[in-house]
């Protein structure tokens, strides 16, 4: 079987983090391809997995009833997709469909959250790098929610 | 405090209020809402020169006047190139402006981008909306002289995939293996597969060497107050980054205060500003 362990590390999501903690996360990934149109998410199923993207792109959607699917967001190499594995009820918000060819490890989430539980140093870090893209992602919605290049009021 | 010399007499300030008449050579639509001017001296004589970054009042008879960036190619005095947005009284008039009609033009004024200065560093260009027209005339001037400068990187943002101004140019210079671009909207929908998100998601991915770089924003302030966010947490020195701020303006030339910024009169001390003397001032609302 492949080792995953220097593909873990050469990703910028995990940046800095020690053997010993890459070394658990080999145990739940694995390499995954993902060819241009397909779903690698629905909204509303189980967020069994997520990903670290090594190369391509995906665009992260969501329905609307009038103007059919809103592209909301674009994740590419070096990013890091999925959080909703990490908070019950654990299923996907939003749809994500490839727009590249996209190769990416995933990450069994049930797997990840039981190795945090059992190493809390574990736990933290991931944490820690989950907080951050969720706060860059957040100020990036407040700016996009401003739309700041349309007419002034 | 202004000494003598810089007091402008009276007929100073009446030539300097004077606008030169410009025919409308060509008047071409971008997107939905904007528009490219070119114009050429009424009088057949030659045109102004200028600095990439400078602009120039433009007068509608009878409507009134806007400054507005000049957009052209500073190595091509003519036509004057002007790229603009409708959103009120004059961008309007000017708009509905035909071929061989005539505007007033005062310029071209204010400071400039640091296109000398950058010489030997790695460019970022930061564009948002319309902001990218007051960069293309830096584009124009590095690709002149290409080897004088590392990497070059234009990261432009905007509202939706039917906003992209300079579309066909865009894709030309995307061609070259010596410029790095990335687009972004802010939304789309299928079959767009560009980026989507905010311009600012594209600073990390860039690859540029901060230490060694020099960066030009324009665009909305929220916008350029997030960019240089992110730059400086990648490590680009705070007096590398230049903006481009956008007051209110009347004279255009530093008469009548209407631009003014704490002690600084966009007009004249700007619009391009070195980020550390603006720092405080940015986000100040109008007076
Ligand atoms: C140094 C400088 C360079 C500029 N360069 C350019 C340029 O290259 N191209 C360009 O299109 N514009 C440029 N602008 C902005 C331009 O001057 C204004 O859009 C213009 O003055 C608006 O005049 P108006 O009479 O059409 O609108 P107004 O009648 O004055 O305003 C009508 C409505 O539009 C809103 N509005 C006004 N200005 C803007 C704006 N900039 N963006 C969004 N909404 C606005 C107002 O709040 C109002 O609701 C520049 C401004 C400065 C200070
Ligand atoms: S616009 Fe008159 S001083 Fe600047």
């Amino acid at each position: 079987m492949q080792d995953l362990g220097p593909y873990l590390k050469e990703h910028p999501f995990l940046s800095g983090m020690t053997d010993s903690h890459i070394d658990l996360l080999v145990g739940c990934a694995s390499n995954v391809k993902f060819d241009i149109g397909d779903f690698v998410s629905r909204e509303g199923q189980p967020a069994k997995q997520f990903y670290f993207v090594r190369h391509g792109k995906l665009a992260v959607e969501l329905q609307t009833h009038d103007r059919g699917p809103m592209m909301i967001q674009t994740i590419g190499e070096g990013d890091v997709l999925g959080w909703s594995w990490l908070f019950p009820p654990y299923v996907w918000h939003f749809d994500v469909k490839t727009v590249e060819l996209t190769r990416a490890i995933a990450m069994d989430g049930e797997c990840l959250r039981n190795k945090c539980e059992e190493d809390h140093e574990l736990g933290y870090e991931i944490m820690k790098r989950f907080s951050h893209v969720m706060v860059n992602r957040l100020s990036a919605t407040r700016l996009q929610l401003l739309d700041i290049y349309g007419k002034r009021k | 405090m202004a000494n003598a010399s810089e007091i402008l007499q009276p007929e100073a300030l009446s030539n300097e209020m004077l606008p030169r008449l410009y025919t409308v050579n060509k008047l071409y639509k971008d997107t939905h809402d904007t528009f490219t001017m070119e114009l050429v001296p009424a009088d057949g004589g030659p045109s102004m020169s200028f600095l990439p970054g400078q602009f120039n009042m433009l007068y509608v008879f009878g409507v009134g006047e806007v400054p507005i960036s000049i957009s052209g190619d500073p190595d091509r005095a003519i036509p004057l190139v002007h790229t603009l947005r409708e959103v009120g009284s004059v961008t309007s008039a000017l708009r509905t402006l035909k071929a061989g009609d005539t505007v007033g033009v005062r310029g071209p004024y204010g400071t400039a981008w640091p296109v000398d200065q950058a010489v030997g560093h790695d460019l970022v260009l930061l564009a948002g909306g319309i902001g990218l027209a007051p960069l293309r005339p830096v584009l124009y001037s590095i690709l002149f002289r290409r080897r004088k400068y590392g990497k070059v990187v234009l990261l432009f943002g905007t509202r939706s995939p039917g906003d992209i101004l300079y579309k066909k140019e865009l894709q030309k210079w995307r061609s070259r293996f010596d410029l790095d671009i990335h687009i972004t909207v802010d939304r789309a929908i299928r079959p767009w597969r560009g980026n989507v998100g905010v311009v600012t998601s594209l600073i990390p991915r860039a690859s540029f060497d901060p230490m060694h770089t020099t960066a030009m924003i324009c665009g909305p302030e929220i916008m350029m107050r997030f960019s240089i966010m992110e730059l400086t947490k990648r490590g680009v020195p705070e007096d590398h980054i230049w903006v481009s701020m956008e007051r209110n303006m009347k004279c255009g030339c530093g008469f009548c205060g209407h631009c003014q910024c704490g002690p600084l009169f966009v007009c004249k001390d700007g619009p391009v500003f070195v980020y550390p003397r603006i720092k405080d001032l940015m986000n100040k609302y109008e007076i």
